[in-house]
């Protein structure tokens, strides 16, 4: 046995050599994604975004913003709830990562296969709802609380057609590991025969990451930055990190589920699997980011109308059609 | 069994280091930021003027109605994975049964929304 293989037989140096990657994509990821709405957002606006940090095209900007965002000082206001305050935006970033233990890479490329994949996602990822309910609500403030009611009711309303949508790709896959989702999507890719199913996905994905032009929970001109309006220093960025971390995440779902993971378009198999998947999660944020240059912010009451009865029964009608096409052929 | 406590355990191996991560973070962040806490600075933000009475204050109740929603479509989200994974072996039968299960939990919302509770004056 050479020594890598007694390396990697040993179940403690793999974990932790898990945890170390998946937490080092978190970090950098995210920042690559933020980097990009910056200057994607500049220069649709006809800006240059940051040219300074680093030189090159202020490519080290989101850097220097955290190493800023560390130094800043830690204000919790006195009304607060202090321990509920402090462990909020925990509640709101573990999550993030742990959905990123189950992306696949490559066939042989990901933290961890579960048989349960998809619905692990769907349960993992509501889990931040508490945390931003607790921001709001050991905030104090009223502008905090109103923003954390309405991310609330929205995130709710939002996962609905998120999970049916998820759903109907897991009965053409017939079974819910992430893995087997993108195996199945060896003759074609699922967006083929679930467009519908990738649009209801990627609204209600925008909605999840309170992001324009659902973006009603942080509308400054409302209730300044909704639930996180009293935070500062490094626990806003922890928010900020988990926003771009959601972009990527859902990103990668997105791909996974629709348009084939980490296989490569026909005729192009010479460029490996995980530079397909990195450029289609690349190409999913583009549209993310693109979107909000585009549209303007909706009314609460708008928002939930659209998920109730517009999404939901056309998700559920979206399940139905897919089962007998699937019985049927 | 212990292939199922092995990927568990990396969930969980990985949830401590998040929460690590945000610990870590916290306490870096005390010792190098300034630490000034003047009365002023401790008021809850409220547009730049003095609070006005409490900050937990009362909110719209029509979000409750959402939450009721909400419920229901979750539970027949939990139904419908498992469902979705064996369906094509059952065949016609699974696919009239859960046409019905939806059409039921359906008239539901329909209901809803016919009673105008979707819409805010």
């Amino acid at each position: 046995m050479s020594f890598v293989d007694q390396l990697f037989s040993n179940v403690w140096i793999v974990l932790l050599l898990k945890v170390v990657l998946v937490m080092g994509f978190f970090l950098v990821a995210p920042l690559g994604v933020g980097y990009a709405e910056h200057k994607i957002l500049a220069h649709m606006q006809h800006r240059l975004g940051p040219m300074e940090a680093g030189r090159f095209h202020g490519w080290a900007q989101l850097i220097a913003d955290g190493v800023k965002f560390i130094q800043k000082e830690d204000v919790i206001p006195r009304a607060a709830d202090r321990w509920v305050f402090s462990l909020a935006p925990a509640v709101v970033l573990v999550p993030t990562i742990l959905v990123i233990v189950v992306i696949p890479f490559g066939p042989d490329i990901w933290a961890l296969n579960l048989d349960v994949g998809i619905f692990f996602v769907m349960a993992i990822s509501a889990v931040s709802v508490i945390g931003v309910l607790m921001a709001g609500w050991a905030s104090a403030n009223k502008f905090s609380l109103i923003g954390a009611v309405r991310a609330a009711a929205q995130l709710i309303a939002y996962e609905l057609p998120l999970i049916l949508a998820a759903v109907s790709v897991a009965m053409i896959a017939g079974t819910l590991s992430l893995v087997g989702i993108v195996e199945a999507q060896r003759d074609y890719w699922f967006v083929l025969v679930q467009l519908p199913g990738l649009l209801i996905f990627v609204v209600a994905s925008l909605a999840e990451l309170v992001r324009t032009p659902f973006d009603m929970p942080i509308a400054d001109s409302e209730i300044v930055f909704g639930a996180y309006t009293e935070y500062t220093g490094i626990k806003f960025a922890f928010f900020l990190l988990s926003e771009y971390g959601g972009i990527v995440v859902l990103s990668a779902i997105a791909s996974v589920l629709y348009l084939g993971g980490y296989l490569a378009p026909p005729g192009l198999d010479f460029i490996p699997g995980p530079l397909w998947m990195a450029a289609k999660i690349g190409a999913l944020s583009f549209v993310i980011i693109w979107l909000r240059a585009t549209y303007p912010r909706l009314r609460e009451d708008q928002l939930q109308r659209f998920s109730w009865i517009g999404l939901i029964p056309l998700a559920l009608v979206n399940i139905l059609v897919t089962a007998v096409v699937v019985v049927v052929v | 069994m212990e292939e199922y406590f092995r990927s568990y355990g990396t969930i969980l191996a990985l949830a401590v280091a998040g929460a690590g991560l945000v610990a870590v973070a916290i306490l870096l962040a005390r010792l190098v930021a300034p630490r000034r806490l003047l009365p002023e600075k401790l008021t809850t933000y409220e547009c730049g003027i003095d609070p006005v009475g409490e900050g937990w204050s009362q909110s719209q109740i029509r979000y409750y109605i959402y939450a009721f929603l909400f419920v229901i479509f979750d539970v027949e989200s939990v139904f419908l994975f498992p469902w979705a994974v064996v369906f094509e072996r059952l065949g016609m039968y699974a696919v009239v049964s859960m046409t019905i299960f939806i059409l039921i939990l359906g008239s539901g919302l329909v209901y809803a929304w016919r009673k105008g509770v979707l819409r805010w004056a």
